[in-house]
């Protein structure tokens, strides 16, 4: 239970550092941040990696591996795709 | 002693996450913040393959191998102006990731650390239904965006269904967390949440996609949020509710641009259908002027300031390049050039502003709703290309009409405004635009591309 509240307090405040930062980004940038911030909820690799890992049988090993694949995909993609797009801003030269 | 270090990287990598997307709060650091966003993964996936409970690599290493292909290929290959499509599947997978975990981790909780089961349950519960309706809703809505799927069925019975979906898969949820063994309600509120998403995506028009690809968003960072409770894992939840939060404010901001409430959207009411109101025939018969690429041309030869106010039609178009050009044309004229963007142009969240920089269209040049509405009373001519119900001005004027209330670009007040546009027909909420017949009003009918280039080598002779 204390882990949890635990847990409940870091999820809690991390909303608020959210909410702080990202209501100063700038319209302009709002493509590239849905990109990014996409690549970065790609951090359910984590979880597939030890679902894929955790030598759990078959059919947790097969579920796992589409976990890691899905994930990769959106982690690799989404801040490569992300640096493409943020490189062609440029100022008035 | 190493689950203390994995922690320790686990919490750098968060920092890395924060300062990356604060990296994103200005087009000079951008770059540099994706870059630490990337590193923090790094840093995540390096010390989870320290985990003791991670004992086999072949799955990983193919998983990963496999995963970064197909990404990479996806992220260099696509075209710019296909990046809803693409942002909208890269949502779905996540969230996709998130819902093959949970159930991954109610079939064998062997592998999870100490979390009490009550939580590891609840948590599972809500990563598979957040996680379902993800996937499946970004799939339809890159079928959509694709044109692969056209259709648009509304009505209360699809409201209904929707409300029994929701129903289903809570109710199977709070079953299923009292008896964990009955995987079939797993399956079973799984399933209803990825009806769930599709249903919520199908009734969903073209200029509603905005909303919908932030809603995905957020959707796809919670569901990562609630893998970190069933893992008890620090860095997921942080980084899911940072995703969860930046995909709200985007999905506040653009219902606000659409007037239309965050209920309205998640309850399936998306979209509404006009009913009486002016026809077409009353506002534009013997009223709508229009011009030729060189009558157009001689009015900008003796404009001081002309605003471009660009919408989906650009894209359709790929007349960004054009556009660039016949600015720089003006500018060696001497005239001031801006770029008037409505939050809601385009298929999403600040689409026009990468396919204008895309064509090497200062970022300084672009300027937003708030911005951009004081200066039309001022400028010389606006140029409307393929952007219709945000420059209607019944938005603002009629009471009766069905988008009154949606803050619109003003640029009526300009002393003319050039409409580029194929035909007179009514945009996505299929009503006519008075702008389209006001007196100052020209419109200059055709492709989008095409009628710039036109007046390019209008303006040359």
């Amino acid at each position: 239970m204390e882990s949890f509240i635990i847990s409940v307090t870091i999820f809690v405040l991390a909303v608020f550092i959210g909410f702080e930062i990202i209501t100063k980004i700038p319209p302009t940038l709002h493509t590239p941040l849905m990109s990014g911030s996409n690549a970065i909820s790609g951090i359910s690799v984590v979880g597939a990696l030890v679902a894929a890992g955790a030598d759990q049988g078959a059919l947790a090993g097969y579920l796992g591996l589409g976990a890691v694949i899905l994930a990769t995909i959106n982690v690799v993609g989404g801040f490569l795709v992300t640096n493409r797009m943020l490189s062609m801003f440029k100022r008035k030269s | 002693m190493q689950q203390n270090l994995i922690n320790i990287a686990y919490l750098l990598a968060s920092v890395l996450f924060i300062l990356g997307i604060k990296g994103l709060t200005s087009p000079r650091t951008a770059v540099r913040g994706n870059l630490l966003g990337a590193m923090g993964m790094l840093v995540a996936v390096v010390a989870t393959l320290l985990d003791q409970h991670i004992v086999r690599f072949e799955l990983i290493l193919t998983g990963i191998v496999v995963g970064s292909l197909i990404g990479a290929v996806l992220a260099i290959r696509t075209p710019l102006t296909s990046m809803p499509e693409l942002v909208a599947m890269f949502n779905g997978f996540g969230g996709g990731a998130s819902a093959l975990v949970a159930a991954t981790a109610v079939l064998t909780p062997e592998m999870i650390g100490d979390v009490p089961p009550i939580q590891l349950y609840t948590a599972s519960v809500a990563s598979a239904i957040i996680g379902a309706a993800t996937l499946t809703g970004s799939l339809v809505a890159w079928a959509k965006l694709q044109g692969v799927l056209s259709m648009q069925p509304r009505g209360g019975f699809l409201q209904t269904l929707n409300f029994v979906c929701i129903a289903a898969s809570i109710g199977l949820g709070v079953y299923y967390c009292y008896d964990p063994t009955a995987l079939w309600a797993f399956w079973g509120l799984t399933a209803a949440a990825a009806l769930y998403g599709v249903l919520f995506t199908v009734p969903v028009g073209g200029a509603d996609m905005p909303v919908v690809i932030a809603i995905l968003n957020s959707l796809s960072g919670l569901a990562a949020a609630a893998t970190g409770f069933v893992f008890g894992n620090n860095v997921l939840i942080i980084s899911g509710s940072l995703v969860g939060a930046s995909g709200f404010i985007l999905t506040q901001v653009m219902c606000r641009a659409m007037n239309r409430s965050l209920w309205d959207v998640l309850s399936g009411d998306m979209g509404q259908v006009a009913v009486g109101g002016p026809t077409d025939d009353e506002v534009y018969k013997g009223r709508v002027k229009s011009a030729s690429a060189e009558e157009a041309a001689m009015i900008l030869e003796t404009a001081r300031s002309v605003t471009i106010v660009p919408g989906y039609g650009m894209a359709v178009a790929q007349a960004q390049h054009a556009v660039r050009d016949l600015a720089n044309k003006l500018k060696a004229k001497g005239v001031k050039i801006r770029y008037g963007i409505h939050p809601v142009a385009g298929r999403m969240p600040g689409h026009m502003n990468v396919l204008l920089a895309e064509a090497d269209i200062p970022y300084d040049e672009l300027l937003d709703m708030d911005q951009i509405n004081p200066t039309f009373a001022q400028t010389d001519v606006v140029i409307v290309l393929g952007a219709n119900d945000v420059v209607n001005p019944a938005a603002r004027d009629e009471t009766s009409s069905p988008i009154y209330g949606m803050p619109i670009l003003d640029v009526d007040k300009a002393q003319t405004v050039m409409v580029i546009k194929r035909s007179l027909s009514p945009g996505f909420a299929g009503i006519p635009n008075r702008l389209f017949a006001a007196d100052n009003s020209l419109m200059l009918y055709g492709d989008g591309e095409k009628v710039v280039r036109e007046l390019i080598a209008a303006f040359d002779q």
